[in-house]
């Protein structure tokens, strides 16, 4: 992995190339595809015979009321819950196309933590509490090999900048942050390594109504600047239509509507979904 | 690996009991035969994976866990009856516990024994390298108390055995970030972990970061026992060790800007020793033997002629 | 004037001589015997045993003799012991619902085929300090001068007692205990490190050679929330079982002597899952001896132990098979812990090293930025 070590020109310019990369994707199919994804609990399913295509700087929102089996569907995706039964094909950064779980542990692991990304929605679940938030933004570029300090500080030093983080609290604690911050050091933390693919399971729950909708801006703005392809859940519909090029509704396990955001949100189809949007609508 | 084929003609059952060296109902070096060959066993194993932490089924020994009863494990599978053992402990042979397994071996096995590193087929050793080089045939046997270079940063065994077999080591450089963002250098002096043959990750046991470039390329074997936690590992001759940095913030052992001053060597490991109440201290070599054999050649430091040789009180 | 560390193997002698004299105590006063200890101090015998891993009264008496009654020492040198005795042959599984019963108590059922027996039991003791033990008694107890009355149970009983869990089995409401491949292997701790996870004979023979203190605190956690389990004592039995082994020239169960044993059998609740209806399910406690207070323990953190394989949150100490089974074994961490007392000049050497090297770059930087 030479990403550790490119320097910030060189790194924009990739970035520009991925944007690039991204118009030609048409031809190239596909970055994220899965096929017939299902996942039980027991008796009870937790996602239903699931199919999907994500293609490179798309972002694809995946909503639905707590249970529906949202969040169990993104961890299929993301390679953290092994479906009981489905593909999930993944395109490299080298062009070929990979059966995600038939990769071995190691490069799957490799792969989740270089070119993907997953922001959860309780930052102590995706940052190391105990470390400051400059090693945590670090440690993806030491573990594909990075071994020159300076260069590391350099990296991190920009990417907390990217995400409008106080340079000042960079050797401190997450503990000692602010829900905000925290989310913000672990999107950093994220960034860090130039994913092509992020996951995020509700990215702004939990926070108070002003931080959010800065974080939000922040995503939103990232996205496209990195061209970046991105899957997030959330129960907000304003979060949904705000990143969301493409909408999936989803109840029991299974999806009952997909298209464009505004579609799926101006003129719902399905009942539950005209349901869902009207509730909201509502309130 | 003398000692190794030593135990050949050291014993085979049939010197169990009151065969020479054994000690009444016990076998030659205590452990039974079919014991010391599942340890072997594991050594060889080690031998062949260098820094894998093999898991063998250590005995309860008459010594108390943490007082090297890997060590002795270890010692005991391929001590021979040829074998003439050195035991030290924090450098020095005459240390209570060093004194301690000596016995338990002299008295076990009735093999001979030495403080000369040099004379020695198998050196025992809490947290101590000797200063002088090991030769090829030699084995140097650690005792450890933590193998798990990863235990302070991941507390679970599944989670760390995991991290071994995926070379998943970046969590480590994070803790050496974390120190050099807070001091401005690594704050590790003592079990400062290394990698093994560009693979593992591995604990050289609480030796003070000044040994850790011995065990690069050592001639002698070496061999891990850690008895409580149920682990043996080796690093085999000629074996690349190198211990963990940033290219911009190398690897550095400690230096003293005192020479020893019984001896006045200036490139070993000293000890502070505390003269009185005021804060006065002096500065001695760690490792005795080695210390004793410059005086015997007639090297003297600062205060060399206000001790004695032989140190007795 | 510069004195070494020197004469280390005279210290120790000399160590070892004092500490013969500390063990005599008073010459004044009789030597303890060996039949004293296994007679008089038979639960402190019985723990050594259990936790030594070695069934032998006498060699258990011997071992907290020679440790001046510190039972966990008295624990490492039997086991220290056991490490070196060959092994002849292993046995079957004992059959408990034959065991000659001494006690026998179930929590959950008023009366029960077999009865309630209370056996020699401190539960219904004032725990008042009985001034006359403090005078030698004039009679052996049992004849008719010591308090009048002898026992009047007939011990030991040999009717029939099923276990209460085998009653509740008969109707379903608890899980059956399944039994494994009666030849196959067992796992053995004390000749295979652990591994994880570990399989449920390797944490029960974990935790009968675990420290009863240990146990009993995690048990009590486990009582107080951490990881609830809700339990009921089902059965608590003591007595006498069988050993029985097959020789292979035989190939047939032979007899080869009596141990006694406590057996406890805990009844939890457990609310079902998705595919199993709601039933009782089972923790286990068993230890050679009178230890009622280990057996009782070892069940409950049995039952928490099970956590991962009855689907349950593990949010608790005694739920975590790593913490218990990693941290049981007394013999290894009185080692571990005491081995502190070892000399680590070294090691502090470096920190001094580096602490000073600290401080004088703190000090350097706080002057610089003075001026």
């Amino acid at each position: 992995m030479t990403v550790a070590t490119l320097e910030p020109t060189e790194r924009s310019r990739r970035a520009d190339q991925d944007a690039a990369d991204a118009v030609a994707a048409a031809d190239a199919g596909p970055l994220l595809k899965a096929a017939g994804i299902s996942h039980f609990y027991g008796a009870r399913a937790g996602c239903e015979n699931v199919s999907l295509e994500l293609r490179s700087g798309e972002v694809l929102g995946i909503v639905g009321e707590s249970g529906s089996g949202k969040t169990t569907l993104l961890n299929c995706l993301a390679a953290r819950l092994r479906p009981a039964s489905g593909q999930l094909a993944y395109r490299l950064t080298t062009g070929r196309t990979v059966d995600v779980y038939g990769l071995s542990e190691a490069e799957r692991r490799r792969l989740t933590r270089t070119d993907w990304g997953f922001v959860h929605q309780n930052p102590r679940d995706g940052l190391r509490m105990a470390v400051s938030a400059g090693a945590n933004v670090g440690e993806r570029l030491m573990a594909v090999g990075a071994r020159h300090y300076g260069d590391i500080r350099d990296q991190v030093t920009d990417w907390l900048t990217r995400v409008e983080m106080d340079l000042e609290r960079m050797d401190d604690l997450p503990s000692t942050f602010s829900g905000g911050m925290q989310q913000r050091v672990q999107i950093a933390r994220n960034l860090v390594s130039q994913p092509r693919l992020v996951f995020m399971d509700e990215p702004t729950g939990g926070l108070d109504v002003s931080v959010q909708a800065r974080l939000l801006d922040l995503l939103r703005g990232l996205t496209n600047d990195l061209g970046l392809a991105a899957v997030i859940v959330t129960h907000d519909l304003a979060v949904a239509r705000l990143l969301s090029h493409r909408l999936m509704v989803m109840r029991q396990g299974r999806v009952v509507e997909h298209g464009l955001t505004d579609q799926v949100l101006d003129d719902p189809q399905d009942a539950y979904s005209q349901l869902l949007v009207s509730s909201v609508l509502q309130t | 690996m003398n000692a190794i084929e030593n135990t050949n003609h050291g014993g085979n059952g049939g010197h169990g009991g009151n065969g020479a060296g054994g000690h009444g109902g016990y076998n030659f070096a205590y452990l039974d035969e079919q014991s010391k060959r599942m340890i072997r066993r594991a050594i060889l194993k080690a031998v062949a994976i260098p820094g894998y932490q093999v898991p063998f089924g250590s005995r309860e020994m008459p010594l108390p866990y943490g007082w090297g009863t890997g060590g002795i494990q270890v010692t005991a599978s391929i001590i021979g009856r040829d074998d003439v053992l050195k035991v030290i402990d924090q450098g020095a042979d005459d240390t209570t516990n060093a004194v301690s397994i000596r016995k338990f071996f002299v008295r076990t096995a009735g093999i001979a024994t030495t403080e000369e590193t040099g004379q020695a087929t198998i050196i025992q050793t809490r947290h101590r390298i000797p200063e002088q080089s090991l030769l090829p045939g030699q084995i140097l046997v650690y005792q450890v108390p933590i193998p798990e270079p990863l235990r302070w940063l991941e507390a679970r065994e599944t989670e760390t055995r995991k991290m071994h077999g995926l070379a998943d080591y970046g969590i480590m450089h994070v803790k050496l970030y974390e120190d050099i963002a807070k001091y401005g250098h690594i704050e590790t002096s003592y079990d400062y972990p290394v990698r093994v043959n560009g693979r593992y990750l591995t604990a050289p046991s609480p030796i003070p970061k000044f040994d850790n470039p011995k065990m690069n390329d050592m001639p002698a074997l070496q061999l891990f026992g850690a008895g409580r936690e149920k682990r043996i590992y080796a690093i085999p001759p000629h074996t690349r060790v190198e211990s963990l940095d940033f290219d911009d913030h190398p690897f550095e052992v400690q230096t003293w800007s005192e020479v020893c001053a019984l001896c006045g060597a200036d490139d070993t490991y000293l000890d502070e020793v505390i003269m009185d109440d005021r804060g006065t201290s002096m500065f001695v070599c760690s490792d005795t033997a080695h210390c004793a054999e410059r005086r015997a050649a007639g090297h003297r430091g600062p205060d060399g002629d206000a001790a004695p040789t032989g140190l007795v009180p | 004037m510069y004195v070494a560390v020197k004469g280390g193997e005279k210290a120790i002698d000399n160590a070892h001589r004092l500490l013969a004299e500390a063990r005599r105590g008073d010459p004044e006063t009789p030597e303890l015997t060996l039949d004293q200890i296994r007679e008089q101090l038979g639960l402190a015998v019985d723990r050594v045993m259990g936790e030594g891993s070695v069934y032998d009264a006498d060699l258990a008496a011997l071992a907290i003799k020679q440790a001046c009654g510190d039972l966990v020492e008295a624990i490492f040198l039997l086991r220290a012991f056991r490490a070196t005795l060959p092994r002849l042959a292993e046995s079957q599984p004992l059959d408990t619902a034959r065991m000659t019963i001494r006690r026998r108590i179930s929590a959950t059922f008023k009366d029960l085929p077999g009865g309630q027996v209370l056996g020699p039991t401190f539960d219904y003791t004032h725990r008042l300090l009985d001034f006359d033990l403090a005078r030698p008694a004039e009679a052996p107890p049992g004849s008719a001068q010591d308090h009048g009355q002898a026992p009047d149970q007939p011990s030991p009983k040999d009717e029939s007692m099923p276990r209460v869990t085998d009653l509740l089995a008969d109707q379903d409401l608890i899980e059956r205990e399944v039994p494994g491949d009666p030849h196959g292997p067992v796992a053995d701790l004390t000749r295979e490190p652990l591994a994880f996870p570990a399989g449920r004979d390797l944490r029960l023979q974990n935790l009968a050679r675990g420290d009863e203190g240990f146990l009993l605190a995690l048990g009590y956690s486990s009582q107080r929330g951490y990881g609830r389990t809700h339990p009921f004592a089902g059965e608590i039995r003591m007595g006498e079982v069988a050993v029985e082994i097959v020789p292979e020239e035989l190939g047939f169960p032979i007899v080869i002597g009596e141990i006694t044993v406590t057996e406890c059998q805990m009844v939890n609740q457990f609310a079902g899952s998705a595919t199993v209806p709601p039933r009782f399910t089972r923790g286990y406690g068993l230890v050679f001896g009178a230890s009622e207070r280990k057996a009782m323990a070892m069940a409950l953190v049995d039952r928490s132990l099970r956590a991962r394989e009855l689907g349950e949150d593990i949010v608790a100490p005694a739920q975590d098979e790593e913490f218990v089974l990693y941290h049981s074994d007394n013999v290894e961490a009185q080692g571990f812990v005491q081995h502190l007392k070892l000399p680590h000049y070294v090691d502090f050497q470096g920190e001094l090293v580096l602490v000073r090297g600290l401080r004088e770059e703190a000090l350097a930087r706080r002057k610089g930025a003075a001026e």
